[in-house]
């Protein structure tokens, strides 16, 4: 079986008009199902992924064979638990498994959209994901959930769906993204695009494609993934194989070692024009704007029950951040609850064996079903 | 449940909306929300806690009175609940006016300073009182601002803060706890 039988793919008919202005349709939407829809159709989770995540949640991920990226928390018996729930999880529209993006065939030419692909946003990620409701005729889902920019959409699918959904739970997100996270994203973009192999995005009918670029932009974000105290913990000043320092710029030390490792194993799953898509999409979002600079329009007619959950170490989307978002529900008279918990594992945490999230997630959802 | 609770849930009308501030493990809020279709919000400091509620199916948001009820739109909810807990605030004045500010009511309840074994206590033994409700020592106790049933009383007429006619009667004396129901 080649990889593209591993992909379960969704033809949107109806046209999407993005925030750019441009329409589009007819385009495919890759996703996966975990679990087994009931008679009813109440027990529908939509999982949103984050930046580098793919529709595969848990198992094993068929193209990259690694473990899904949620499975921690996904999984029979677990507190997303594919025995109770039906999962559906989609690759973002400008993702790179499957779904409509740069790395697509532009039908007319017969090649690689690149760049020429129209600048997405959030917004644009969830209505595209909005059409699987209609496929498996859900008229309401559980639940909608996922953490950093799979958070961003939740929330944005609540503003946008006020009532698909009976529960939300945004995770280790944001309403609207910081300067430092717009610098850290731009930061990965420029060390793509410096890349000469990028060639302005023109680099699929060319034999190499921005690898170094792509592996410097997933190391430095990797760091912002961690905290101080995890890099300390795990990796302290230790040298990689060696007794002492060699004097050279080879990597002398682990934490070296590790952020190359994670910087090449990225770029065999991950296309680097993706990486600016998504990034943008990221930038992009601010439903503070989006409503007038007030928040709690966003979320006016909702009747979703939300559970907000940050990390104490994660200094990408801090708790103050996702503070904001409980602010703006309760100011809007929403029915929220709130915790932060307690880790040192920084960002990463939400995808991480940390079991006061997990159990967390594992308690709202029983105690809402 | 604590008789307290008891007390506090008679004095709360059917389908209305309570905002319990710190609202511990959730017990009034559950029984509030099953016995008085009322519908709860609860704002809590410890992590333990919010966990056990959230099991509950309660809406609690982690946070401290003394920075957090302010995201709370003004008369937001029929009654805001504040269980024991004043004394434990740096600036209990600042407390009551916001909970007066969020709640068309407010439900107050205070361990009593002025209940007899208290005084008693302080007489006789010459030491900080130590009681059911006062169960710590003076360097460890959570409470920094301790007054009377008489007190509180005196507080409201001077901030002119109504004490609602459905209250306890006022037993500063025999009373070990508190139990106001207040408003603007």
């Amino acid at each position: 079986m080649n990889n593209i039988e591993k992909v379960k793919t969704l033809i949107i008919d109806e046209p999407l008009k993005l925030d750019c202005g441009q329409t589009i349709s007819n385009f495919p939407l890759a996703y996966e199902t975990y679990g087994t829809l009931n008679e009813k159709k109440d027990n529908a989770i939509l999982v949103f992924h984050a930046l580098s995540g793919d529709q595969f949640v848990t198992g094993t991920n068929p193209i990259t064979n690694k473990s899904g990226w949620w499975s921690y928390l996904v999984g029979p018996g677990k507190a997303i638990d594919t025995n109770k729930f039906f999962i559906i999880c989609a690759n973002v529209i400008g993702g790179c498994m499957g779904s409509y993006g740069p790395s697509s065939i532009d039908q007319k030419t017969n090649k690689t959209i690149g760049t020429n692909f129209p600048v997405i946003t959030i917004n644009d990620m969830v209505n595209a994901q909005y059409n699987l409701l209609n496929f498996f005729k859900i008229d309401k889902l559980f639940s909608v959930t996922g953490g950093s920019m799979g958070g961003m959409q939740a929330l944005q699918f609540v503003a946008n769906f006020p009532d698909k959904t009976k529960t939300a739970i945004p995770i280790a997100c944001t309403a609207s993204h910081s300067a430092q996270n717009i610098a850290l994203n731009e930061l990965g973009r420029q060390a793509i695009m410096a890349d000469k192999n990028w060639n302005n995005g023109n680099y699929f009918n060319t034999e190499s494609s921005p690898n170094n670029g792509l592996a410097v932009a997933r190391m430095a974000a990797h760091i912002t993934y961690l905290s101080k105290k995890s890099l300390e913990d795990k990796f302290g000043r230790k040298l990689q194989e060696r007794d002492s320092l060699k004097f050279s710029f080879d990597a002398d030390f682990q934490i070296e070692s590790y952020l190359r490792h994670q910087g090449n194993a990225f770029v065999d799953r991950f296309d680097a024009n993706s990486y600016l898509y998504i990034t943008r999409a990221m930038d992009y979002f601010d439903l503070i704007k989006q409503y007038k600079g007030n928040l709690s329009n966003a979320f006016k007619n909702s009747k979703t029950k939300f559970f907000i959950i940050s990390f104490t170490s994660d200094w990408l989307y801090p708790t103050l951040e996702n503070k904001e978002v409980v602010i703006a529900l309760n100011a809007a008279g929403a029915n929220v609850g709130f915790i932060e918990i307690n880790s040192d594992k920084g960002h990463d945490s939400f995808l991480l064996d940390v079991p006061d999230f997990l159990s967390s997630v594992r308690n709202f959802l029983e105690a809402n079903y | 449940m604590k008789k307290e609770f008891k007390i506090i849930s008679d004095l709360i009308e059917n389908n209305t909306r309570v905002l319990d501030v710190g609202c511990g493990d959730g017990t009034l809020m559950k029984y509030l929300k099953d016995k008085k279709s009322v519908d709860t919000r609860g704002l809590e400091i410890s992590k333990k806690n919010v966990q056990d509620c959230t099991s509950k199916g309660l809406s609690v948001i982690e946070g401290n009175a003394e920075k957090d009820l302010h995201q709370f739109p003004n008369l937001s909810f029929d009654y805001v609940v504040l269980s024991q807990t004043l004394q434990a605030f740096l600036d209990p004045e600042n407390v009551i006016s916001e909970l007066l500010r969020i709640g068309k009511k407010a439900i107050v309840t205070i361990p009593n300073f002025g209940y007899w074994k208290v005084r008693l206590h302080l007489l006789l033994k010459g030491t900080m009182p130590i009681t059911k409700n006062l169960p710590n020592e003076w360097y460890n106790t959570p409470n920094l601002h301790m007054c009377t049933i008489k007190d509180f009383v005196n507080y409201c007429n001077r901030k002119n803060i109504k004490i609602n006619s459905s209250n306890l009667s006022y037993k500063n004396l025999f009373s070990q706890l508190g139990i106001f129901v207040i408003e603007k």
